[in-house]
């Protein structure tokens, strides 16, 4: 458990999330290596299929990050993933998949410090849960 | 020509198949006219070993309904696939997993702790449970193995078609009993039916503008009769789902519950429907969002009505 380093997919809206990921990078911010960052044109881009698919891939955790209400590129695709992230939470319970290894939050071009924080806590949270294995024993039979 | 031979099998399901079968009325004499029925247990005396002793293909087309739950059924479906050249997913159990699927959410021990302990009208102190063998002095009494996880058809063997619905409506089944008499088949791994957009496209009531402040259950409001379901707060689960069927439940003031699986291209039903369903909510304060989204009870038993065996994360992770 010690050596348990998790995977993270992070999908980034163009906007605002990825330039603040892109922030904290040319600002050199330390940041956990964890998240693997998909570009993604909106958080509303973001159909729970491919939630859904990032884990049974393997991922232990997933993190949407989008631009602040009000502040969508395309007027309210983030408030359609507001809507639409709290259900799947939901729904990934009834799964057996623990609500925090979903993760909603916003993130501004020029909030890389935020970006940093939020990965960090973020990884800290998945590494505490332990890896995702898809399933258990139950599983044996298909 | 020859008559085609034709082999029908039941596992894990609730027998409604077979009644959709029987309803497709006197087209059935067209089909007894072409085909020769060599396998039907619920209606014919054909035993496992009978089958075991027909030669390899020799079947021309075996309709196949319901899910893979138990050894038997896996060993039956196995057997059947050797012993015929067409192998039919036949109904939401055998396509998606359908309503024995929900079991997915579960697994043996829970299943059976609840089913021969904890429900009321049991009685059973001594906690006995079925056993794959168990000795008695005439012998040894064997019962299938039930497995922790349900599996569709697919799963388990090789499918050549798919004839959605719980059950497949009448129409539907004879779309493909029609093309197996006439030998105008379709591509492999077609699921048959009159259409590959929703269920939506089929419905006649009228569309407007979807903006939800409350979801109802079905017998919390009696629905106007001519607006959307979806409109009204109804879970329908029309726009996530193929067509074909005609739309009867939405037209029944029933909302649609999903048996004729995803629509063409989508890999997961349940995940298209709920972000459909959360796209019509009317809100942006967060609070609200979730005082909506509260309504919905049980959102895997909703959206994976038919299909939680053939999802993308397929059961439930028990700890």
């Amino acid at each position: 458990m010690n050596n348990f380093e998790p995977k993270i997919v992070g999908f980034c809206c163009n906007w605002c999330s990825y330039r603040g990921a892109d922030l904290a990078g040319t600002a050199r911010m330390k940041c956990s290596p964890n998240v693997r960052i998909i570009r993604v044109m909106c958080s509303g881009r973001v159909e729970p299929t491919f939630i859904l698919k990032a884990f049974e891939l393997g991922a232990d955790g997933v993190l949407v990050l989008g631009c602040h209400p009000g502040d969508c590129h395309y007027v309210e695709g983030n408030y359609k993933t507001a809507r639409r992230i709290p259900l799947l939470k939901k729904m990934l319970t009834q799964m057996g998949i623990e609500e925090d290894r979903l993760r909603l939050d916003w993130v501004s071009a020029s909030e890389g410090d935020r970006f940093v924080a939020i990965v960090d806590e973020m990884t800290e949270k998945i590494r505490a849960l332990g890896p995702f294995k898809k399933n258990s024993k139950e599983a044996k039979h298909g | 020509m020859a008559k085609l031979k034709v082999a029908l099998y039941w596992a894990a399901s609730c027998g409604g198949c077979e009644i959709a079968q029987l309803q497709i009325g006197d087209k059935l004499l067209k089909l007894v006219e072409a085909a020769d029925i060599v396998f039907w247990p619920v209606a014919i005396d054909v035993k496992y070993k009978d089958v075991e002793a027909m030669p390899d293909k020799s079947i021309d087309v075996c309709l196949f309904n319901g899910a893979i739950r138990n050894s038997e059924q896996e060993h039956i479906a196995k057997m059947l696939r050797e012993k015929s050249k067409i192998m039919i997913a036949y109904g939401s159990c055998a396509y998606g997993g359908g309503i024995p699927g929900l079991g997915n959410l579960f697994n043996r021990e829970l299943i059976f702790q609840r089913a021969y302990v904890e429900t009321p009208s049991t009685d059973n102190k001594e906690k006995v449970f079925p056993q794959t063998k168990f000795k008695v002095p005439e012998g040894e009494l064997t019962l299938p193995e039930f497995y922790d996880t349900v599996k569709t058809l697919r799963q388990t063997v090789d499918v050549d078609y798919i004839v959605p619905g719980c059950p497949p409506e009448e129409k539907t089944t004879w779309l493909a009993l029609e093309a197996l008499i006439q030998g105008k088949l379709p591509p492999k791994g077609t699921v048959i039916s009159h259409s590959i957009k929703a269920v939506c496209d089929d419905c006649p009531r009228k569309k407007g503008v979807k903006k939800i402040k409350k979801f109802y259950r079905t017998f919390e409001i009696i629905p106007e009769p001519e607006v959307c379901l979806l409109e009204q707060g109804l879970l329908c689960a029309g726009v996530a789902t193929r067509g074909g069927c005609g739309a009867p439940c939405p037209q029944a003031n029933m909302p649609c519950t999903g048996c004729y699986g995803p629509v063409e291209g989508v890999i997961d039903q349940g995940a298209h429907l709920l972000s459909a369903v959360t796209s019509v909510i009317d809100s942006n304060d967060p609070e609200e969002i979730q005082k909506i989204i509260d309504d919905i009870r049980d959102p895997a038993g909703t959206f994976y009505r038919y299909s939680l065996p053939d999802s993308l994360l397929r059961r439930a992770r028990i700890k």
